[in-house]
């Protein structure tokens, strides 16, 4: 993404420009990107929900001059509200609670899911940077948040924050050992950790055909990996109130659904790269790298056709994500922790060797 | 330059370290902040909260987490692994069943101990 940035820069400012600037630029574009993509999401969310249960959801909001435009839009602007409303809060610091960790707690949560965007391709080259590394550097990243929802549930000196805490943990960890052995089969079949090299690999048919299981594994576990109902022990409102945010108002609640929802995303995303076929269409088909149209010629055509392609296929994810929350009950926790050790991990075994004899075979 | 790439990564720390102590800062300043004894007492459904949340906890969860660490550490064997299969041929993918069927037999022992079992 940043020799974009740089040709940018250079063609309005005729001013090259130096690396730091552009890291920070790409970054800056990043957070801004992610908190965008937040604020859609969450409204995605309440919408679906109110469809698939007969309601109407957000509608009106907003002061008079924006309501009717908002109604038009079906309340697109209710989270803009939403985040205006969590801003004027009062910050409340629970008394026992030990404040460095407390307040530390959402600073991890977020930066760890923002380092995850650094590697995730969103079209041919528009990609932050493609580390060598890119799937494996993922899931060590996206584990920091075990850390910080034990640093919440331990710094609130609340009981259901603390009971939050220890089962999200307890979970995150069962759940993380079938996701990682799932992913192997895709390593194999790609021959490597470089994200947009996995994409190009599908070129041919999408992983999701032979790695069918691996896909259904790797599904099963990032929704328990994002805590999202139906895997929502962790903060299972019936239960334990909020869980392992109880305690957490204002800013420091809305850091962790913020990452919440950019966590979504990034699980989609992955999906999409490691199974979906990233920014490829399907059956070997080609965008061409300029469309002419009519006598109009769109550059960079093949660009925002990958990115377009990209953005439908993630949100297809994240709607079947969203349609499995609103579907599902919730299990028990002993049911959850089987499920995974049980079920789930000796299923990724049979994958992994699966994979790995059908492509010896193939070889022979 | 590979240390190039990873400078990314650590700018990307450091803004969003940024990002979310600048939004705490700015909301602190912006809202209203009253103390009271009662808004600060832990949240325990309007009761008075009995006793500290900082107790010892179910050993259950320990046995979890050395689970994981054990087998989190196989997978990561098996990456690099994984990653050049297609180069390697027949004689490690022997080499990683054997493997695999150490791991399942750890997996089956922990099953017989009950040590899966959750309570």
């Amino acid at each position: 993404m940043d020799q974009y940035l740089a040709k940018l820069i250079l063609k309005f400012f005729h001013y090259k420009a130096p690396f730091l600037l552009l890291a920070l630029g790409t970054a800056i574009i990043t957070v801004a990107f992610v908190s965008l993509t937040v604020l859609f999401l969450i409204w995605l969310e309440r919408k679906i929900s109110a469809k698939i249960q007969s309601r109407m959801g957000p509608m009106l909001n907003g002061p008079r001059f924006m309501a009717q435009i908002s109604m038009w839009l079906g309340g697109i602007f209710q989270t803009l509200w939403d985040a205006l409303k969590l801003l004027l809060k009062e910050q409340v610091t629970p008394q026992n609670a030990d404040k460095i960790v407390f307040w530390s707690a959402p600073v991890v949560v977020f930066t760890a899911c923002l380092m995850t965007y650094v590697v995730i391709p969103f079209g041919p080259g528009l990609v932050v940077k493609d580390l060598n590394l890119g799937l494996l550097y993922i899931l060590a990243v996206s584990t920091f948040s075990v850390i910080s929802i034990l640093m919440a549930g331990w710094g609130s000196n609340n009981k259901y924050s603390l009971l939050g805490g220890f089962r999200s943990a307890a979970q995150i960890i069962s759940y993380e050992v079938p996701l990682i052995f799932s992913l192997l089969g895709v390593m194999i079949l790609a021959g490597s950790l470089k994200l947009s090299e996995i994409v190009l690999a599908q070129g041919k048919v999408w992983f999701i055909i032979p790695q069918f299981l691996g896909f259904l594994i790797y599904f099963i576990c990032s929704i328990a990996e994002l805590n999202r109902p139906p895997f929502d022990i962790p903060e299972a409102e019936s239960e334990l109130v909020a869980g392992f945010h109880t305690e957490y108002s204002g800013m420091g609640f809305a850091m962790f659904f913020l990452s919440e929802f950019a966590n979504m995303f990034v699980i989609s995303a992955l999906i999409t790269t490691l199974f979906l076929g990233g920014w490829l269409l399907p059956f070997g088909l080609k965008l061409p790298s300029n469309l002419s149209f009519l006598g109009i010629t769109i550059p960079y055509f093949n660009l925002f056709g990958s990115v377009l392609i990209f953005l439908i296929k993630t949100y297809l994810v994240i709607l079947f994500f969203m349609w499995v929350r609103w579907t599902y009950p919730r299990p028990r926790p002993d049911q959850l922790m089987t499920f995974s050790w049980k079920i789930l991990l000796p299923l990724s075994f049979l994958n992994l060797i699966g994979t790995s004899l059908g492509v010896i075979i193939w070889k022979i | 330059m590979i240390y190039k790439d990873y400078f990314y990564v650590v700018i990307f720390m450091f803004l969003g370290i940024i990002f979310v102590l600048g939004s705490i800062i700015f909301s602190k300043i912006l809202a209203p902040s009253k103390f009271s004894l009662e808004k600060a007492s832990p949240y325990e459904c309007g009761e008075k909260p009995i006793g500290d949340a900082w107790v010892q906890y179910n050993a259950r969860y320990y046995i979890f987490a050395m689970m994981f660490v054990i087998f989190d550490v196989e997978a990561i064997f098996l990456v690099p692994w994984a990653v050049t299969l297609k180069d390697l041929g027949i004689y490690s993918f022997v080499e990683m069943v054997i493997f695999l069927f150490i791991l399942s037999t750890a997996l089956i022992y922990a099953f017989k101990k009950k040590v899966l079992e959750w309570v």
